[in-house]
């Protein structure tokens, strides 16, 4: 740059400029970096306005709301059975991925060799990550719904989205294992414990606020999902789900229903059901701060 | 079964058979253990055999599993039709099997999610990772984190309550004299790309970060500004993380459904018009289990074609990200 010039390093330089190119650049990254956030401001602004206008000008009452279930009438409209439906996919996802995910975390960090096999699953983990949620949809529809003839039930929509966020609760159940240091296990090892002792006393205690929040953060993902759901015939259901075999529409799928519909009565009803599924949200992820804060030292 | 333990713990401290009774133990957790791991190996299987089971029946009238047994094969539907007709509306009366009109509403979708999602993702995290103090890091990185966390669905009613009718609507009505739907492609471009801005920011960032100190302390020796630092230092080094997490954004944008669907809409067409209803793959999906489409019909063989394409196409996407990873991965150390 200023190897021709002898007296004057910076004479081809024009510092002006150079400020001015990074006082712009700067300007605008940050206003990028502002985006992201005006778009969420907006669009809680946005949800909790339809919500407020909704009990205000569309007379939605949140008792009824919370006491009626789904109607073709939106006066007559309520999110329970969602609600109720919701709840009970969220126990059985946990039932159904809990153990199996926490159960190959440990196979994959305490115990696999470092074969083809293991590169495999591994490989293979990062993959399943990448699929969309509508193609667990689809293998829950052709597998469970239609292949066994399970029917658009609970159990087939939670076994898609037990599926779905496995990977999830592994990978986050592989770093809580890789958190606990050596020392522990050969500690443990050097007491003659075996290997199973060894994770089962020592190293699962020792991780299992971090397998906590990542499964909470897991079941989180899973209690937003619409697509799989929607794949396996969850739709247009209006009544509470009597158990796990019977047809059902959770809060999601109510949720896209109410925002398909023309009619105002049910945009506004759809952003009350947002309302909700968002404070389930924020209380499961305000629970696994918690856990995160309150275990954290322990190591 | 203790005859083969004992030789491997050796000789006994406690003597007493305990030994043996745990390691047998500890051989069959190990094994239930790796039974669990091999499920999510399973999954994939089982999603590829469903995919290519049903989406056979499409094409040839028989599932796979139909043929190996025996069933005739007919050409319902030829690959050249599918691939190459414009016409999709396999639901219809007088069918039409060409996948190019979803084809193109999800591409078109994913590339204008891009110009959404890949500037602003990565002026986010050039941002963040040289320029912000820690404090305002502290904030923001949580923020785009909540971003991150938001149900698709939740995008959808944005999508269909905010952005169509206050933004996309009025400037098609004011600027192009267009009236508009309810659904439009271009609030399914900016939709999708404010959801992928986070992936963008947060990977980009983090390859960013990787970065040694000792690559800036040397261009700022050689009187670098920090905008040079900045795009001809951190962004060079950095590049294969920030491609990525492009890469991985695209994938998801291909993937996405319920933001598409209640933005876009369910219209099967090539258009240029933006303010146009377009449908896409996901949302041709939705559509059909929305229907009361019985099992068996071509209706819902169509499902599983579409399917596996979709599937095909994130797939490559992810070994696409995968082989990019570690090919260019610059390790610093």
């Amino acid at each position: 740059m200023s190897s021709e010039t002898d007296h004057d390093l910076f004479a081809d330089v024009d510092l002006g400029w150079e400020h001015r190119k990074n006082r712009i650049f700067l300007g605008l990254i940050f206003a990028a970096s502002m985006f992201g956030v005006l778009m969420l401001a907006l669009l809680l602004f946005d949800v909790a306005t339809d919500f407020y206008v909704g009990l205000t000008e569309y007379n939605i009452n949140l008792v009824d709301f919370f006491t009626r279930d789904g109607s073709r009438r939106e006066e007559l409209s309520g999110f329970r059975g969602a609600i109720v439906a919701s709840i009970t996919l969220m126990v059985l996802v946990t039932f159904l991925a809990f153990f199996v995910g926490v159960g190959s975390a440990i196979y994959l960090e305490e115990y696999a060799p470092d074969n083809r096999i293991t590169r495999l699953i591994e490989a293979n983990l990062a993959n399943l990550a990448g699929v969309p949620s509508i193609v667990y949809g689809l293998l829950g529809l052709a597998a469970f719904v239609n292949g066994i003839g399970m029917g658009p039930i609970l159990l087939a929509g939670a076994i898609a989205l037990g599926l779905l966020v496995m990977p999830i609760i592994i990978v986050s159940a592989q770093e809580a294992l890789r958190a606990v240091p050596d020392g522990v296990r050969n500690g443990s090892l050097a007491t003659g414990a075996t290997q199973w002792q060894t994770i089962r006393n020592v190293v699962l205690p020792a991780a299992m606020p971090g397998i906590m929040t990542g499964t909470i953060l897991a079941l989180a993902r899973a209690i937003g999902e619409t697509a799989p759901l929607i794949m396996v015939g969850a739709i247009f259901i209006n009544r509470m789900p009597r158990g796990p075999f019977d047809r059902f529409s959770a809060m999601p799928t109510q949720i896209y229903n109410w925002a398909n519909e023309p009619s105002q009565h049910f945009i506004h009803l759809a952003a009350t059901g947002i309302v909700v599924l968002l404070s389930f949200l924020f209380v499961m992820n305000l629970i696994a701060i918690y856990i995160r804060h309150r275990y954290e030292t322990e190591i | 079964m203790s005859t083969d333990v004992t030789d491997r713990s050796g000789p006994g401290i406690r003597g007493d058979g305990a030994v043996g009774a745990d390691n047998a133990t500890d051989r069959r957790v190990r094994r239930l253990l790796f039974g669990c791991a091999v499920i999510t190996v399973l999954t994939t299987l089982a999603i590829f055999f469903v995919l290519i089971d049903n989406a056979a029946s499409y094409f040839f009238g028989a599932k796979l599993t139909e043929m190996l047994l025996g069933a005739s094969v007919e050409r319902t539907v030829t690959f050249t039709e599918f691939f190459s007709g414009t016409r999709w509306a396999p639901d219809h009366a007088t069918p039409g099997h060409g996948v190019l009109p979803i084809v193109f509403g999800t591409l078109a979708i994913t590339v204008g999610a891009a110009f959404v999602s890949i500037p602003i993702g990565t002026a986010t995290a050039i941002y963040l990772s040289e320029y912000s103090s820690k404090s305002v890091r502290s904030k923001l990185k949580p923020t785009l984190e909540i971003l991150a966390g938001i149900p698709t669905i939740v995008y959808g009613y944005f999508a269909i309550a905010f952005i169509n009718p206050v933004i996309v609507a009025p400037i098609a009505e004011t600027l192009f004299g267009i009236n508009m739907g309810r659904y439009s492609l271009l609030s399914g471009m900016l939709v999708v790309g404010i959801m992928t801005i986070p992936m963008v920011s947060s990977i980009s960032e983090d390859a960013m970060s990787a970065v040694p100190d000792d690559l800036r302390n040397g261009a700022y020796a050689l009187g670098a500004t920090k905008f040079d630092v900045s795009t001809r230092i951190v962004l060079p080094a950095s590049i294969s993380g920030v491609f990525a997490s492009y890469i991985l954004a695209v994938s998801r944008a291909i993937g996405e459904t319920m933001a598409v669907t209640l933005a876009a809409g369910m219209q099967p067409q090539i258009t240029a018009n933006p303010f146009a209803e377009i449908m896409t793959m996901t949302a041709y999906m939705v559509k059909m289990a929305r229907g009361t489409t019985a099992v068996g019909t071509v209706e819902y063989q169509s499902l599983f074609a579409v399917g596996l394409l979709l599937f095909v196409m994130t797939l490559s996407m992810n070994l696409l990200n995968d082989w990019f990873k570690r090919r260019f991965q610059e390790e610093y150390r």
